[in-house]
């Protein structure tokens, strides 16, 4: 009788004791984070639903709609947003296509420059545009139009990485060359070959602008206009309740635009089999 | 493929193409360097050459892609060097997969009659008669990613076509494809070309796709022309030394210069062109491998170094005394005992060589 001995057993083991290991650090750190974001919108939550003598209710979030200015400063931000997702858009998408196509060595300097915003204090931002708008006409200083400005200047590092991320990954030379071959003039080739191409990349950058202007605070106060962050802040002041609903529903919405943004980011990937 | 179309598909009288004095330099290096060609209705012309010598460059101004340094090009009797590429009325296949992702091969087909006004009804009924034209009706609602390589150029043709084209261009449309779809897919091009009698000037570095498509072949070489002949002519009247030896295999053989002819391994051969030596100087006579006969022979003047089987022929490299190789391309038949170590006799067919100093 001859015995068999399998010399590949123990490393197996080792193998799968690391994997074991592995695998619990992974959920431990996952949980940590987890905890680390819910934690805080769980209390937030919670402190907005309290009522009185200890209950809790919805009373709060219910008379939201109610409070003074809310309803005006949560259309403002709406429109905020909206403004500065079309002028981030129209401005960006011809601007990095064509740096793609004609300008590619150019494509780093162009980046670094997008993503100043990042380094620059928010007050440097408020200031320097209002000095570059000094003596500009009234319907841009004195209303939101100079904050939706602000807010597509600080919308392009995203902006510029996603549409970047985009146009890398489409033959963008040939699509383009290939529109222009059948007929199609520039504008046409714009609106008709970059831009169904770029859908994911545009409602990425869409959404993220839009998230980043419903939160913004800073520049929106240092230009003392009424967003719905400005006005959280300044209810917060005389009821913590009403303010925290109010975040949450900023959240909320947020939430929803990350959501609809993976879902039509997923469905486009799958409708024509690439990401873009 | 095979496919009943649409009268409106059938042959028209092409356009006539010129190139004049095309020139094109990007910094230091010259693309084109004044390219004259002419390219008579209907005809197929390819422009084959090396890597960087311009055939490409050549192509894209005529598309209009890119501008000339100098130079003009004429369709129909008509300058349009200036004219924008969207409005020159060519269409291109280009070398990579041009397909818009974001649209089935039927929209992709479509594409360019939806610019030109074309009715949704009338689109949808062009791009099924196109893509029937190239066998692939059954995918008129499949997605690029959703078709191999072959069915994508297929259809990247189909929408080319749909326009009705003046000149067609095609830009390497099939060196991304594998061999046997390769060359199914220029049969299959060359057929509908000559159908329908579209003028088409065809880029490629593949001498084979070359001289089996072509009407006439336009060897080119550091942005210059070279020589511009039927496949025939190229492969066995080569103009310059140049083209005898891009275009097939070559051996280089030295020889005496005589007058009109040339004296090889002590074989007397008549030369395409005398050399402008004196009687017996020494040159190279430039044979290609069909060309040059061996027979095992135990007291042969050259030993067989190696052999390569390919199908029906077998290449035979044989070495002289004094080291050079020469290839020779026998029926395989006729190389079962020309193995590695033989000794054989050598002869050279009776066909007029070129020589070169």
């Amino acid at each position: 009788m001859t015995a068999v001995v399998d010399l590949t057993a123990a490393p197996r083991a080792a193998t799968r004791r690391r994997l074991g290991k592995g695998r619990i650090a992974a959920w431990l750190v996952l949980i940590i984070a987890a905890l680390y974001f819910l934690i805080p919108i769980a209390a937030s939550v919670e402190f907005s639903l309290r009522g009185v003598h200890d209950t809790h209710d919805l009373s709060t979030w219910t008379n939201l709609f109610g409070q003074p200015g809310f309803v005006d400063n949560l259309v403002t931000s709406l429109e905020l947003a909206a403004g500065t997702v079309v002028i981030t858009l129209v401005l960006m998408v011809p601007t990095t296509a064509w740096v793609h196509l004609r300008l590619p060595r150019l494509r780093r300097l162009i980046e670094s420059i997008c993503v100043l915003p990042l380094v620059i204090p928010a007050v440097v931002l408020a200031n320097g545009v209002l000095a570059a708008f000094r003596n500009g006409p009234s319907w841009i200083t004195g209303t939101p139009v100079i904050l939706a400005l602000e807010y597509v200047v600080l919308a392009l590092p995203f902006t510029y990485r996603t549409l970047d991320a985009g146009l890398s990954s489409i033959p963008l030379t040939t699509l383009v060359e290939a529109g222009r071959n059948l007929g199609a003039s520039w504008l046409t080739v714009l609106m008709r070959v970059v831009v169904p191409n770029l859908r994911t990349s545009i409602l990425n950058a869409s959404i993220l602008s839009a998230a980043m202007v419903l939160g913004e605070f800073t520049i929106a106060n240092l230009l003392l206009m009424n967003t719905l962050p400005v006005w959280t802040v300044q209810a917060g002041q005389q009821d913590g309740e009403v303010a925290t609903a109010a975040s949450m529903l900023i959240l909320l919405v947020t939430w929803v635009l990350l959501l609809l943004m993976s879902v039509f980011g997923q469905r486009g990937a799958r409708r024509t089999g690439r990401s873009g | 493929m095979t496919a009943t179309i649409d009268p409106s598909t059938e042959a028209k009288p092409g356009s006539p193409v010129r190139l004049a004095g095309l020139r094109r330099g990007y910094g230091q290096v010259t693309a084109l360097d004044g390219l004259d060609l002419d390219i008579a209705p209907g005809e197929l012309v390819s422009l084959l050459g090396p890597s960087g010598c311009g055939k490409t460059t050549a192509l894209r101004i005529v598309a209009g892609l890119e501008h000339s340094d100098s130079g003009a090009v004429f369709v129909d009797g008509k300058d349009i060097t200036k004219v924008p590429a969207n409005k020159r009325d060519m269409a291109m296949v280009f070398q990579s997969y041009s397909l818009f992702p974001n649209l089935t091969a039927g929209e992709n087909v479509a594409f360019g009659l939806r610019l030109r006004g074309v009715s949704p009804a009338e689109r949808r009924k062009r791009a099924g008669e196109l893509l029937e034209l190239v066998g692939l009706t059954q995918h008129y609602d499949r997605y690029a990613t959703q078709m191999s390589g072959g069915q994508q150029q297929r259809v990247a043709l189909a929408r080319a076509l749909a326009i009705e084209p003046k000149v067609l261009l095609l830009d390497e449309p099939l060196s991304a494809l594998d061999a046997k779809v390769r060359v199914q897919l220029r049969d299959e091009i060359r057929s509908l070309q000559q159908r329908l009698g579209i003028t088409t000037l065809f880029v490629t570095h593949d001498q084979e796709e070359a001289l089996s498509m072509s009407d006439r072949v336009a060897v080119m070489n550091a942005g210059r022309l070279e020589q511009c002949a039927s496949p025939d002519e190229v492969y066995t009247r080569p103009a310059t030394p140049f083209v005898a030896a891009f275009v097939g295999a070559m051996n280089r053989i030295g020889g005496i210069a005589s007058g009109t002819e040339v004296e090889v391994l002590g074989q007397r051969l008549a030369v395409t062109q005398p050399p402008e030596v004196p009687a017996g100087a020494k040159v190279t006579a430039l044979v290609r491998p069909e060309s040059v006969l061996l027979t095992p022979a135990v007291a042969g003047l050259v030993r067989v170094a190696r052999s390569s089987f390919r199908g029906p022929v077998t290449r035979v490299t044989v070495e002289l005394a004094d080291g050079t190789e020469v290839d020779s391309d026998l029926p395989s038949s006729a190389a079962v005992d020309l193995r590695p170590g033989t000794l054989a006799d050598i002869r050279f067919a009776p066909e007029p060589v070129m020589v070169i100093q």
